[in-house]
């Protein structure tokens, strides 16, 4: 089984697209939803939820005012600044339990608190594990982990090649536990010097974490010879870039109809994306 | 004065909009940027100031003196995210894994543990006349992204008119960007995607009661279903950015939008007088 992971620092440069492509031209295949904030993989593949479960992860703390003696001590040792006026703010509570520990009076208790939901689903092109992350929760990193699992299983009971997974932005919590362990990562950038930008810093997070990286440069010709850049950049670092897609709008337009682009247009963006799943999957079986 | 620009989903042009709303009150009002998306921050690829001050960003981890330690366990026991393990004759502690809650130094009956700090990142500032940036990096392949965000607001002197660029998502980095502001600008775009993360969003800032309006970008490709969003939540769209090549070709050069075409500044000017008229408006209410 191999894991490929689809990242790119910098949001918005074409990950979903590309991920619902390789759904559609992939055979044997779990795909997993790890922008578990933000997710949008299933406004593409249509799931049917087969099985929900809730996310339990994380404390907050509670103040109960009938015992409370409005000491301080809590308020004054609080490194999160979540206490005020002897009340916790929950946003701002990172459940460290420092405050139970400490209250003279045993005023403080902390609960578990349900962060969010995952989901295992049915589509068209095979099996997709994704979730969704309340609203301003924590633990981020340990949904994402449990979807990978929840993919993980699902590869080994079907006996399936490949996990496809659609990554977070950004190179924190959720990315790197997106990524660790998976046998290759995709980033996709786009020729804008943000892009840039952040293909640098998420590289380095994929070395830090020991995982092989292609690249890919979408809408290419918006800038082509920051393209140029990018190529003469990974070639220095040793890095493959394994396709550059033409800027269309042929992309958006496949968004707006619910479908993946290589089912929506016959364009050279098409071909491009197919060609870059035929280099993946050639890296892969190696 | 402080209004956060964010957006649920990446590359909506966030950046863009703080970055030329900036720009545009700058010589008129005393301007602070801070740029929270400090896993890839990007407004200085934009502003290109010579940030000529830096301080690296701690968080206290826990530092073991092993000739007081009596391995009695009660820093593993209080440690609510297992960044601390007691065995026989040893102490062993995942840096990665602690938030810096001071629990187990606090809690340490034979005052064996002290605090050390472990680096992070960097807040970084630059100014030019009257527009000052302060950005925060979190360092590669690290996971906590909320303890850079704190130090960057720090910074924040409510005298100015602050604006604060918002990492993408809905989970905790949003939140501790987010949190404290007059107003959140919410930047989308008008595709599913786009409309899914921005419903996201607007639960986030309603969480947190903060007034909102929308920036609608790229308009052209796409349906009218966010528009109508909107209207039936009674959010106000306040600017609209078409769908342009010239503007995304200025955008992958570095140069803000209101540099390349100069007009888009009397856009950003009205739309900072609808903010300060919803806000003042929102106080009257109160």
């Amino acid at each position: 089984m191999k894991e490929i992971v689809v990242l790119s620092g910098k949001g918005g440069t074409g990950k979903t697209s590309i991920v619902a492509s390789f759904a559609s031209l992939a055979q044997s295949k779990v795909l997993a939803d790890c922008d578990v904030d933000a997710a949008d993989l299933h406004l593409l593949l249509k799931p049917k939820v087969k099985e929900e479960k809730e996310f339990w992860s994380g404390r907050v703390a509670f103040i109960d005012e009938e015992k409370c003696t409005e000491c301080g001590l809590c308020q004054e040792l609080c490194r999160f600044g979540a206490i005020k006026d002897f009340e916790v703010d929950p946003l701002s509570c990172e459940g460290c339990g420092f405050c139970y520990q400490v209250c003279p009076v045993d005023a403080i208790a902390t609960k578990d608190s349900m962060s969010g939901h995952s989901f295992i689903s049915e589509t068209k092109y095979g099996y997709l594990c994704h979730a969704r992350l309340g609203i301003a929760q924590e633990n981020s990193g340990k949904l994402v982990a449990l979807v990978r699992q929840n993919a993980k299983l699902i590869v080994e009971r079907e006996n399936l090649d490949y996990i496809i997974t659609d990554g977070p932005p950004g190179i924190g919590c959720p990315v790197i536990s997106s990524l660790s362990g998976a046998s290759l990562a995709l980033l996709v950038t786009e020729p804008t010097l943000s892009g840039m930008h952040d293909l640098e810093r998420v590289i380095g997070v994929c070395r830090h974490f020991g995982v092989p990286v292609l690249v890919c440069v979408n809408k290419y010709d918006l800038n082509e010879e920051n393209t140029y850049r990018i190529e003469s950049y990974c070639g220095s670092e040793g890095i493959e870039v394994a396709a550059r897609i033409s800027f269309d709008n042929v992309i958006t337009e496949a968004i707006v109809r619910g479908l993946p682009v290589v089912e929506y247009s016959n364009s050279k963006v098409t071909q491009q994306i197919k060609e870059l799943w035929q280099i993946i999957s050639a890296k892969l079986e190696k | 004065m402080i209004v956060s620009v964010a957006s649920g989903k990446g590359g909506t042009g966030k950046t863009l909009v703080a970055t030329s709303l900036a720009l545009s009150l700058r010589d008129n009002y005393k301007v602070q940027l801070l740029d929270c998306d400090v896993e890839e921050p990007n407004a200085n690829i934009l502003l290109h100031l010579d940030m000529n001050q830096s301080q690296p960003v701690y968080i206290p981890i826990p530092k073991v003196d092993e000739t007081k330690c009596t391995y009695c366990g009660k820093c593993a026991e209080v440690c609510a995210y297992n960044a601390i393990a007691v065995l026989k004759n040893k102490v062993l502690v995942f840096p990665e894994l602690c938030h810096g809650c001071g629990a187990c130094s606090y809690l340490c009956p034979e005052s064996a543990i002290t605090e050390e700090g472990r680096k992070v990142g960097i807040v970084e500032r630059g100014d030019s006349g009257h527009l000052e940036l302060i950005q925060g990096k979190l360092n590669v392949g690290e996971a906590m992204a909320p303890p850079v965000i704190r130090e960057v607001k720090k910074y924040i002197d409510p005298a100015n008119i602050v604006i604060i660029d918002v990492p993408p998502g809905t989970s905790c980095p949003v939140i501790e960007a987010v949190k404290g502001s007059d107003f959140c600008l919410l930047v989308t775009e008008s595709t599913p995607f786009g409309l899914n993360d921005l419903s996201l969003a607007v639960e986030v800032v309603r969480k947190l009661s903060i007034s909102c309006g929308v920036v609608i970008n790229r308009v052209g490709v796409g349906g009218e279903e966010v528009e109508r969003y909107c209207h039936q939540e009674g959010i106000p769209i306040l600017l609209k950015i078409p769908l342009d090549r010239k503007i995304a070709l200025l955008y992958s050069k570095g140069i803000p939008l209101v540099e390349g075409i100069p007009r888009w500044r009397e856009e950003f000017l009205r739309l900072f007088q609808d903010i300060k008229d919803i806000i003042a408006a929102s106080w009257v209410a109160k």
